[in-house]
C-alpha cells in the first residue's frame, strides 16, 4: 500500500548465517564446519502503530529474524533501519541506547526469566541499565505501576519466577519489555506455550497496551488464528525466506503462494470443520544445512514443475501491497483445486 | 443404547495424589463412555485431569497417586480388579496409549526396531510360535507398521534411535508402536501439541485413516477445539478434575451449554473476529487441594450466583447431552 508515513522499521536484504567453528580434527578430516543460512535476503517494512505478523513452521527462521532485527544476533548481511537510523551500523554504546526503544518478549516465560532474581529486579533491570530511575525506591514504584498494568501487583515485587503460573510469567516478561517505554516490540511466540484461555488474556493485554502506548509489533507465531486475529499485515516464511506478504485479510482469505495455501488448509477450523479440501503437504521442512536448489518449496509443492527445481522465483506484486514468490503465480492456480482434481482422476 | 456398544465405561473415577500440601484431587468423580468405533475428544486446560484420567484407565498411576474409587470396565470386565499381570496383557493388546511427550515416552536406549519388536513379541498372537519364522514375521510387521505411519524407507530406519528422528517422526513412531498389536482402543494424549500444523494434519489424518480401516475406537486428548471439531464424533470437556459437559461434537460446539465451554470457544482467536475484542475466561484454574464443595468454575464464571455455592452434579440437558451447571439444570430438568 502506498502509505505516506515513513516506516518505523525497515529491513533490507537481511541474512543470518550460523557458522560452526572449524576445529583442528575437522580440518584434518577435511570436514567443513556447518553453516546454516537461517535467514536469507529478507526485506520488509513495519509502519508505526502497525502489527506485522510473521508466520511459518518451526525452524524456518522466525526467531533468528526477530533477533537479527534487534541485533541480539548479529546479522551476516543486510541493513536494519529504525526510525531512520541504521541499527546495523551503531556502535555498542549507541545500540544500548537504541535497545530502550526496541524490545522483545520471548516465547518461553520459564527460560527467559532469571530464576534467582526477584520480580522487582527482573522488571527493574532496564530502568537501571538505561538510567531511567535513580533510587531503589523509584525503581520499585515504577515496577509496581507496570505490574498493575499487566495484571499483577505490588505484592508480587519480591517473589521469584517459579512462584508464578505460565501466564503470570508471561505478564512479567511483558512488564520487563514495557518498562523502558519502547516504541517497537518483537513478540516471539509470546502465547504459544499457554492454554487457550490464558493465551486470549495475554493477546488482549498486548493489544490494549499497543493502543495505550502507541506500540508497533513484529508478532511471531506459528498459529495462523493468532496471526489472523491480531496482525494488520502478514509475512509468511519458509526456510529462511519470505514467500508471501501482504494485508492479513488478503493473504489469509486469498493466499497466492502454494505454501500459504497449504498452511491455511492444514489449520483445523472450529467454525467450519471439514470445510477445507485438505492438501496434505508431503514430508517435513527440509534441513537448512542443505536447502533445496531453485524454489526451496519444490520438494513439497503440489504445483512444482521443472523450472522450480532449477530457478529460485523472484517476489512479485499480486495485489496492492501484496507480494509472493512463485513461478506459477500468473496461472492463478490453487493447490486445493489441483489436489481435488488429482483425486478425481 | 445396548450395553455392548460401549467399549469402555468409567464410573465415578477418583484418582488422587498424596502430596506435602495435601490431597490433590486430580480426577474427582469422572464418568467416561467410549463407544465402539467412535472417536471421543477430551478437551480442557492443562491441569484439568485429562492425562490422569486415562493413565488411570491404563493402570499406569504410580505413587504418590492412587485410584481412590470408581469402576473401569473394558468390554464389561472391571480393570481395577485385575492383577498387574492381567493388566499388562490388556495394555498393549487391547488398549494402547501414546504419551504426551514422545521423546521421553520412547526408550532412548533402544532402537525403534527393538521397541516395535518388543511390543509385537509380547502382544501379537498371530505370529509364528518361535524361531527364525517368528523373528522374520516380527521384522516384516515392524516395517509394515512404520510404513503405515508414513516413515520413509522404513527398512533402513529400524536400526535408528529415537533421537535420530524429528518430533513429527517420533509421534508417528509412538503411534506405530501403539498400533502394532492391533488394539481395540487407542488413547492418544496430545499427539500433536508440539507439532506444526502441517505435520499435525498429517498425524491426525493418519489416526483417522487407521481408525476407519481397523474399526478401532480412539480417545483424542487435546486442548484444541479445532482438532476436536475436525476429528471427533463426541467430546467431553474437563475442568479442574471433573467433566463439565459432554455430547456430540457438533452439538457442543454449535450450542455450548456450560459457561466454561462457552469461555473456551470464546477464547479462540479467529480471523473473523479481527478488530473485535475476544472474551477470554478471566483468572486461572484453581488449586486442586482442599477445594470447597461448590461449583469448581465459580471463581471464573461470568454467570455465577449464590445458588452455585453448592456441589453441582452432572445432569442430562438433552438427548445424549450432559452438563454440570446449576443454571442449566434448573431450566432444562424442570
Ligand atoms: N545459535 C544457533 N546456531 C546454529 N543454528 C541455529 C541457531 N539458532 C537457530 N539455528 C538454526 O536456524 C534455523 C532457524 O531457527 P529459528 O530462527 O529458531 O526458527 P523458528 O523460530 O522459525 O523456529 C534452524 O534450522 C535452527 O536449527
Ligand atoms: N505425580 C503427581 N503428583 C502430584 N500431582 C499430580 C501428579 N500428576 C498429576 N498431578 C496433578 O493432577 C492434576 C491433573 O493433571 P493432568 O491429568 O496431567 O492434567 P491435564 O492432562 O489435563 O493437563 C494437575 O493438577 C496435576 O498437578
Ligand atoms: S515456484 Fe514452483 S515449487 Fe515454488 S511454490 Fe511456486 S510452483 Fe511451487
Ligand atoms: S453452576 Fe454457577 S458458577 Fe458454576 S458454571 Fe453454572 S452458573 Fe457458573
Ligand atoms: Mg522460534
Ligand atoms: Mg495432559
Amino acid at each position: 500500500m502506498t502509505s505516506p508515513a515513513k516506516p518505523l522499521l525497515s529491513v533490507e536484504n537481511l541474512s543470518k548465517v550460523y557458522q560452526g567453528r572449524q576445529t583442528l580434527a575437522n580440518r584434518l578430516a577435511g570436514v567443513r564446519p556447518f553453516s546454516v543460512r537461517a535467514v536469507n535476503d529478507v526485506s520488509f517494512e513495519v509502519r508505526r502503530g502497525e502489527v506485522l505478523g510473521l508466520i511459518g513452521e518451526s525452524g524456518c527462521g522466525k526467531s533468528t529474524l526477530g533477533r537479527a532485527v534487534l541485533r541480539l544476533h548479529e546479522p551476516t548481511a543486510g541493513r536494519v533501519r529504525f526510525d531512520g537510523e541504521d541499527v546495523t551500523a551503531l556502535s555498542a554504546g549507541a545500540l544500548k541506547d537504541m535497545r530502550r526503544r526496541m524490545q522483545i518478549v520471548f516465547q518461553d516465560p520459564y527460560a527467559s526469566l532469571n530464576p534467582r532474581s526477584t520480580v522487582a529486579d527482573i522488571v527493574g533491570l532496564p530502568l537501571r541499565l538505561h538510567g531511567l530511575a535513580k533510587t531503589t525506591q523509584e525503581v520499585r514504584e515504577t515496577v509496581a505501576r507496570i505490574l498493575e498494568r499487566v495484571g499483577l501487583n505490588a505484592a508480587h515485587l519480591d517473589r521469584y519466577p517459579h512462584q508464578f503460573s505460565g501466564g503470570q510469567r508471561q505478564r512479567i516478561g511483558i512488564a520487563r519489555a514495557l518498562i523502558s517505554h519502547p516504541e517497537f516490540i518483537v513478540c516471539d511466540e509470546p502465547v504459544s506455550a499457554l492454554d487457550v484461555s490464558i493465551q486470549a488474556q495475554i493477546i488482549q493485554l498486548l493489544l490494549e497496551l499497543k493502543d495505550e502506548m502507541g506500540l508497533t509489533y513484529l508478532f511471531i507465531s506459528h498459529d495462523i488464528s493468532v496471526i489472523g486475529y491480531l496482525s494488520d499485515r502478514v509475512a509468511v516464511m519458509y526456510l529462511g525466506e519470505i514467500v508471501e506478504m501482504g494485508p492479513t485479510d488478503d493473504v489469509l482469505a486469498r493466499p497466492r503462494h502454494p505454501y500459504t495455501q497449504s498452511l491455511m488448509s492444514a489449520v483445523p477450523d472450529v467454525d467450519a470443520p471439514g470445510k477445507h479440501q485438505r492438501v496434505r503437504l508431503a514430508g517435513e521442512l527440509p534441513s537448512p544445512l542443505d536447502p533445496p536448489k531453485g524454489c526451496k518449496f519444490h520438494t513439497r509443492c503440489p504445483l512444482a514443475i521443472d523450472v522450480c527445481r532449477r530457478e529460485a522465483p523472484i517476489s512479485e506484486q499480486v495485489a496492492p501491497g501484496h507480494q509472493a514468490a512463485c513461478h506459477r503465480l500468473s496461472e492463478d492456480l490453487s493447490v486445493r483445486e489441483t489436489a481435488a482434481g488429482a483425486q478425481a482422476r | 443404547m445396548s450395553r455392548n456398544e460401549n467399549l469402555l465405561e468409567v464410573d465415578g473415577l477418583r484418582t488422587v495424589f498424596d502430596t506435602s500440601e495435601g490431597v490433590v484431587r486430580a480426577v474427582d468423580g469422572v464418568d467416561v463412555t467410549v463407544r465402539r468405533g467412535e472417536c471421543l475428544g477430551v478437551v480442557g486446560e492443562s491441569g484439568s485431569g485429562k492425562s490422569v484420567t486415562f493413565s488411570s484407565v491404563m493402570g499406569l498411576v504410580r505413587s504418590p497417586g492412587r485410584i481412590e474409587s470408581g469402576a473401569i470396565r473394558f468390554e464389561g470386565q472391571d480393570l481395577t480388579r485385575l492383577s498387574t499381570r492381567e493388566m499388562r496383557a490388556i495394555r498393549g493388546r487391547d488398549i494402547s496409549m501414546t504419551m504426551q511427550d514422545a521423546l521421553t515416552a520412547l526408550n532412548p536406549a533402544l532402537t525403534v526396531g527393538e521397541q516395535l519388536s518388543e511390543m509385537l513379541d509380547a502382544h501379537d498372537d498371530d505370529l509364528p510360535a518361535r524361531g527364525a519364522a517368528r523373528r522374520r514375521a516380527i521384522r516384516d510387521r515392524s516395517v509394515e507398521m512404520l510404513r503405515l505411519v508414513g516413515i520413509p524407507s522404513p527398512e533402513s530406519r529400524l536400526g535408528q534411535y529415537p533421537h535420530e528422528f524429528s518430533g513429527g517422526m517420533r509421534q508417528r513412531i509412538m503411534i506405530a508402536i501403539a498400533l502394532a498389536p492391533g488394539p481395540k482402543l487407542l488413547i492418544a494424549d496430545e499427539p500433536t501439541t508440539a507439532l506444526d500444523v502441517t505435520i499435525q494434519a498429517q498425524v491426525l489424518e493418519l489416526i483417522s485413516d487407521i481408525r476407519a480401516r481397523l474399526g478401532m475406537s480412539v480417545v483424542l486428548i487435546t486442548h484444541d477445539l479445532g482438532v476436536v471439531a475436525e476429528h471427533c464424533d463426541r467430546v467431553m470437556v474437563m475442568y479442574a478434575g471433573q467433566v463439565v459437559e459432554e455430547g456430540s461434537t457438533v452439538d457442543v460446539i454449535s450450542n455450548p451449554q456450560h459457561p466454561y465451554t462457552r469461555g473456551l470457544l470464546g477464547s479462540i482467536p479467529r480471523l473473523s473476529l479481527r478488530g473485535k475484542p475476544i472474551r477470554p475466561i478471566q483468572g486461572q484454574v484453581p488449586n486442586l487441594v482442599g477445594l470447597p464443595p461448590q461449583c469448581r468454575f465459580y471463581s471464573r464464571c461470568p454467570e455465577r450466583t449464590d445458588a452455585c455455592l453448592q456441589s453441582v452434579e452432572m445432569r442430562s440437558v438433552g438427548p445424549d447431552r450432559r452438563a454440570r451447571c446449576i443454571a442449566l439444570t434448573q431450566e432444562e430438568v424442570a
